[in-house]
C-alpha cells in the first residue's frame, strides 16, 4: 500500500519534469527547428551566449580558484563570514543581482566616478552581461572547488614541499591535478548557471540583440513578440546542454568519488 | 651533520629536545604519541618549532625569526603511509623531486628509470602508484627521496604501514640502501624488533624527551 503511494508520488513527479521538457522537443518538425535555428536573431543570441559565458567562466577560474583554496586550506578570521558571502548569490533572487550590479555599476551607481574617469561603460553592455553571469554563477565553481581543495590531503601538498617544489608548483601539479573532478564539475555547473542567466541580465545588461541578448532573454522575446517557434527552437537549444551538463557533473561526481 | 635543538609545545606535553644525528643511520625509537614525527617535521620544516635551532651541515635551517621553507631545505622525507602521488606515474613520482630542480625530462626520467632499477622496480615506470603492493611502494617512495641526492634523508615508521612477512624482507633492502648513504639519516620507529635490526646508533624519545642515547653496534 505505501509502496505503491511511494511509486505513484515519484512517477508522478517524474513526469511533471519530463513532460514539459519534452513538449518543447514535440512543438518543431526538425524541418522548421533547423530554420528557426538558422536565423540571424537565433545566431545572434547563440554567439552572445557562447561568447560571454566563456569570458565569465574564465573570470570564474581566474578569480574563484585562489578564493576557494583559501577557504579551504586558510585559517584566518572571519572565514566564516567570507564562506557566507561566497554562498549568498545563490540564494539572492537574480533580479535583485542585477539591481543590486546596477546600482554600483550603473550610470548613478557607486562605482561611477571611477568608470567615468576610465571613460568605461559597463550597464547595458556585453561586458554586462558578463558580470551578471559571473555574480550569479561563480559561488558554484567555488562551493564544489572549496570542498574538492578541502578532500586533498595535506600530506601530498608536504610531500611535494620536501621534495623542493615551491608553493604555487605546488599547487599548479599536486593539489589542483588531485582536485580536478570536483574544480571541472563546478566549473560545468557555474558555465551551466551562466548560460540560464535571466533575471539578473535583463536588469542590468537590458535585452539587446547582438549585444546583451542571450539566449534565454532571446527565448522570452520571442514568446513576447509572437514568434514562438523561435522561442522553442533556442529552449530546445538550451535544454539540450542542459542534459549535457547533468550527465557531464554525474560523470564528473563518479570520478571525484 | 643535523643540529637540532628544539622547543614545541605538543597536546599533552612539550617536545624538548638537543641533539645531534651524524653522517650515517640514526634510529629514533619511542612508544607512539612520544613527539618523533614531531621531530622529523621540525627538521624537514613541516613544523615550526617554538623555539630553537635547527642546521645541517652548519646551513641554518631554523634560528629565531629565520626559516628556510620545506622546499628549500634539501632534506629528504619518506611518509608514513608514502603519500606517492597517485595522479603520477611512478617513474614521474620518483623523478618528481629532479623536476623541481629543473632537470631536462628526458635526463631526469633516466635517473629515475636507473634509482628504479636499482630498487627491483624497473618494470613497474609506467604504472600508477595504486596498482602497485604495499612493499613495492615503500620502494618507490625510497627512490622518489634519494633520486634527487638530497643532503638528508627522514623516514617516518618506514615499515609500519607492511605486513609482517613483507615487512622483514623490505627492511633487509632499506637497510642495505640506507647503508651506502653518505649523509644523516634518521629512521622514526616504534618497533623493538626495527631498533635491533638496524643495529645503528639509537636515540630514545619518550613523552618528548630525551631518554637514551646508545651508539651502534656491530651485528
Amino acid at each position: 500500500m505505501i509502496r505503491a503511494a511511494v511509486a505513484i508520488a515519484a512517477a508522478l513527479f517524474v513526469l511533471f519534469i519530463a513532460v514539459p521538457l519534452a513538449a518543447l522537443y514535440l512543438h518543431l518538425a526538425p524541418a522548421r527547428f533547423a530554420t528557426m535555428i538558422a536565423s540571424p536573431s537565433a545566431l545572434a543570441a547563440l554567439r552572445i551566449s557562447l561568447v560571454t559565458t566563456c569570458c565569465s567562466l574564465t573570470l570564474t577560474l581566474l578569480l574563484g580558484t585562489p578564493l576557494a583554496y583559501v577557504l579551504a586550506r586558510g585559517r584566518f578570521a572571519g572565514r566564516g563570514v567570507l564562506d557566507a558571502i561566497v554562498d549568498l548569490p545563490i540564494v539572492v533572487p537574480p533580479a535583485v543581482a542585477g539591481l543590486a550590479l546596477l546600482f554600483v555599476f550603473g550610470r548613478a551607481g557607486l562605482a561611477a566616478p571611477a568608470l567615468d574617469a576610465l571613460h568605461v561603460r559597463l550597464a547595458f553592455t556585453t561586458a554586462a552581461v558578463v558580470l551578471a553571469q559571473l555574480f550569479v554563477g561563480a559561488p558554484f565553481y567555488v562551493r564544489a572547488a572549496r570542498a574538492g581543495f578541502a578532500a586533498v590531503e595535506r600530506v601530498y601538498e608536504e610531500a611535494s614541499a620536501t621534495l623542493g617544489m615551491g608553493p604555487l608548483r605546488t599547487f599548479a601539479r599536486v593539489t589542483v591535478p588531485l582536485a580536478l573532478p570536483a574544480l571541472a564539475g563546478g566549473a560545468v555547473l557555474a558555465w551551466a548557471r551562466a548560460l540560464g542567466e535571466f533575471g539578473a541580465t535583463i536588469m542590468f545588461a537590458g535585452n539587446l540583440p547582438g549585444v546583451t541578448q542571450t539566449l534565454p532573454l532571446a527565448v522570452y522575446l520571442g514568446l513576447e513578440s509572437g514568434d514562438v517557434d523561435l522561442a522553442a527552437a533556442l529552449a530546445v537549444v538550451l535544454v539540450t546542454v542542459a542534459l549535457a551538463v547533468v550527465a557531464a557533473a554525474r560523470a564528473l561526481e563518479r570520478r571525484a568519488a | 651533520m643535523i643540529e637540532l635543538a628544539a622547543r614545541k609545545q605538543l597536546r599533552e606535553f612539550a617536545l624538548e629536545v638537543e641533539l645531534r644525528f651524524e653522517r650515517g643511520v640514526t634510529v629514533l625509537a619511542g612508544p607512539s604519541g612520544a613527539g618523533k614525527s614531531t621531530l622529523l617535521r621540525i627538521v624537514a620544516g613541516l613544523v615550526r618549532p617554538d623555539a630553537g635551532r635547527v642546521a645541517l651541515d652548519g646551513w641554518v635551517l631554523h634560528e629565531g625569526g629565520l626559516d628556510v621553507p620545506a622546499f628549500r631545505r634539501e632534506v629528504a622525507y619518506v611518509f608514513q603511509d608514502y603519500a606517492l602521488f597517485p595522479h603520477l606515474s611512478v617513474l614521474d613520482n620518483v623523478a618528481f623531486g629532479l623536476a623541481a630542480r629543473g632537470v631536462p625530462r628526458e635526463r631526469r626520467r633516466a635517473t629515475a628509470q636507473s634509482w628504479l632499477e636499482r630498487l627491483g622496480l624497473g618494470a613497474f615506470g609506467r604504472a600508477r602508484p595504486g596498482a602497485l603492493s604495499g612493499g613495492e611502494r615503500q620502494r618507490v617512495a625510497l627512490a622518489r627521496a634519494l633520486a634527487w641526492t638530497p643532503r638528508a634523508l627522514l623516514l617516518d615508521e618506514p615499515f609500519a604501514a607492511l605486513d609482517e612477512t613483507t615487512r622483514l624482507r623490505v627492511r633487509d633492502e632499506v637497510r642495505t640502501t640506507l647503508a651506502a648513504l653518505d649523509v644523516p639519516v634518521v629512521l622514526v620507529t616504534h618497533d623493538e624488533s626495527d631498533v635491533a635490526a638496524f643495529a645503528a646508533p639509537v636515540v630514545r624519545l619518550e613523552r618528548g624527551r630525551l631518554v637514551e642515547r646508545q651508539s651502534g653496534s656491530a651485528q
